[in-house]
């Protein structure tokens, strides 16, 4: 009989094909089993990307053989993904909202650490002439602001409203490196985003103080999933320290 | 059912992944559908901001596909029947998108087509217009992920139908257009069809090439996917309502097609037709 000849190598095929798959999982588990007593997971608003990666150096030269993963993210991704179980150790979001879905995730009562300001930028150019929050009323310039779900979305909300703007922006950016990127780009002519990420933009924009100062403020808290309590309390130490807030405030975070 | 007695029983080795791939599929879907807070679906349904954004899905998602015919079919056409230098490098290009991250597509497209972009800064310099921010830029960024789907669909089932009556046509007289509009195309006609299907359907979930080329802002750019992430954000339960609004929408139009047109044996059919 030729056909069982013929099936024979495709059953082991599949059969590999079934079970390759589950090896790859298990190793992967394997290895992360091994690298958890030394890996510290902190979980961090976008808007942190760059202060925290430094903080992270900083944590890492001072533990020898602890490395910290950043997870960034919308403060409100990580606080439910926080919530649901994912795994990590702290959790710093962008507002104080954010950090109430959490829920029963954090292991103790959320400190906050440092303020961020709203700002508008323009492209370095200013090729609309913007002046002001005023001139987004005008109908040549094209601005853009975060989407209400997002904290500098509800912010610039409240920016619009203060200044009397009753033109509605191009597009609600999903979160504040986007908006950024939409002016940084030159695609729009104007953007509400935060003082760091206009001081991490650097020369590609202009950037203009609004009127009112809308301030958001950053809470941290250790996680009650976390496997290394003291390293991640260590961690939400170091962020709150006099080193941490030098960290932040050259970034362009004010005080809490 | 002689089948089945020259054939013998389906192997455990095919039909036991068969029922974990469908296992694997329906799962996260029954999972929606138990997760849905219905209660609140009919007063979602009433919402502008909702409705504007299905509204807007579905003319984007239509516009794709009428792109795709317009620029697709002929691209097709050429790729099956002439053979020209560089046609593999060209079709490895029409696949590309394929392959490509959809934020990438985004990103390549600002390039490309932004306000100081390759072609979009000669464009706004000499008349002023502008892409992004556009209703028309989400069709753009819908026909740039769904193309490619169309022409291999189409390439696809012009090859399979084979030069053989193209050159009957010629034979008796008939011109290459004359040929392709009545006998080339109809041949093809299942191709273009489901061609058109996946396109609409690539173009309705586009989400991300969407938000990082076209923005997102009701009524004019912002599509159901770019409304269930925004929700999403900040309540996951409303998105889930959203989702299944989405989820019973395009089932509900693919039932509807299926019945019509995408009947397993509709190639044959349309074969025979051509020869009778």
């Amino acid at each position: 009989m030729p056909l069982p000849r013929t099936r024979r190598p495709l059953g082991a095929a599949l059969a590999a094909l079934v079970v390759l798959p589950l090896a790859a999982c298990g190793s992967d588990a394997g290895t992360t089993g091994g690298d958890d007593a030394r890996t510290l997971t902190v979980l961090a608003a976008a808007s942190l990307t760059g202060t925290f990666t430094e903080l992270a150096e900083q944590f890492e030269a001072e533990h020898e053989g602890v490395s910290v993963d950043l997870v960034l993210d919308s403060s409100g991704t990580l606080a439910d993904q926080a919530a649901q179980g994912a795994p990590g150790d702290v959790l710093a979001t962008a507002d104080t909202a954010s950090m109430e879905r959490a829920g029963d995730a954090r292991a103790d009562d959320p400190a906050v650490f440092a303020t961020n300001e709203l700002v508008l930028v323009t492209p370095a150019a200013n090729p609309a002439g913007v002046t002001g929050i005023a001139s987004l009323d005008d109908d040549a310039v094209t601005y853009v602001v975060c989407v209400e779900t997002a904290p500098c979305g509800v912010l610039a909300a409240q920016a619009l409203a203060d200044a009397g703007v009753t033109r509605e922006p191009a597009s609600l950016e999903r979160d504040v490196k986007a908006t950024l990127a939409r002016v940084s780009e030159d695609e729009a002519d104007a953007g509400l985003v935060y003082r760091t990420d206009a001081r991490a933009a650097g020369a590609d924009v202009a950037t203009f103080d609004l009127p009112g100062s809308l301030v958001t403020a950053y809470p941290v808290t250790t996680l009650a999933q976390s496997a290394h309590p003291d390293l991640a309390a260590e961690f939400v130490d170091l962020v709150l320290s006099e080193a941490g807030a030098d960290v932040l405030g050259a970034a362009g975070f004010g005080p809490p | 059912m002689s089948d089945r007695a020259t054939l013998g029983r389906p192997p455990a080795l095919l039909w036991v992944p068969a029922a974990l791939a469908v296992v694997f599929l329906a799962v996260p879907l029954l999972a929606l559908v138990l997760a849905t807070p219905w209660s609140s679906l009919l007063a979602d349904l009433r919402s502008p901001d909702v409705l504007a954004a299905l509204r807007l899905s579905a003319q984007t998602s239509l516009a794709t596909v009428v792109a795709c015919l317009v620029l697709g079919t002929p691209l097709a056409w050429v790729l099956a029947r002439v053979d020209f230098p560089g046609r593999g490098l060209v079709r490895a290009l029409v696949t590309v998108p394929l392959v490509l991250p959809p934020v990438v597509a985004g990103v390549a497209l600002i390039a490309a087509l932004g306000r100081s972009g390759l072609v979009g800064g000669p464009l706004d310099a000499a008349t002023g217009l502008t892409l992004p921010f556009t209703t028309a830029a989400v069709v753009v960024a819908h026909t740039f992920v769904s193309l490619p789907f169309y022409v291999i669909s189409v390439e696809g089932a012009l090859r399979s139908a084979g030069e053989g009556f193209d050159e009957v046509a010629a034979g008796l007289g008939a011109t290459r257009w004359y040929t392709f509009r009545r006998v080339t195309l109809p041949l093809a006609l299942p191709g273009v069809v489901a061609g058109s299907v996946l396109a609409w359907a690539r173009s309705l979930g586009e989400f991300g090439a969407t938000v990082t080329f076209a923005g997102n802002y009701p009524g004019t750019t912002q599509t159901m996917p770019s409304r269930i992430y925004a929700v999403y954000l900040a309540d996951p339960e409303a998105a889930r309502t959203l989702a299944m609004i989405l989820l019973l929408v395009s089932v509900g139009v693919l039932a509807l097609l299926r019945n019509r047109w995408l009947t397993t044996g509709a190639a044959p059919r349309v074969g025979t037709g051509v020869v009778a």
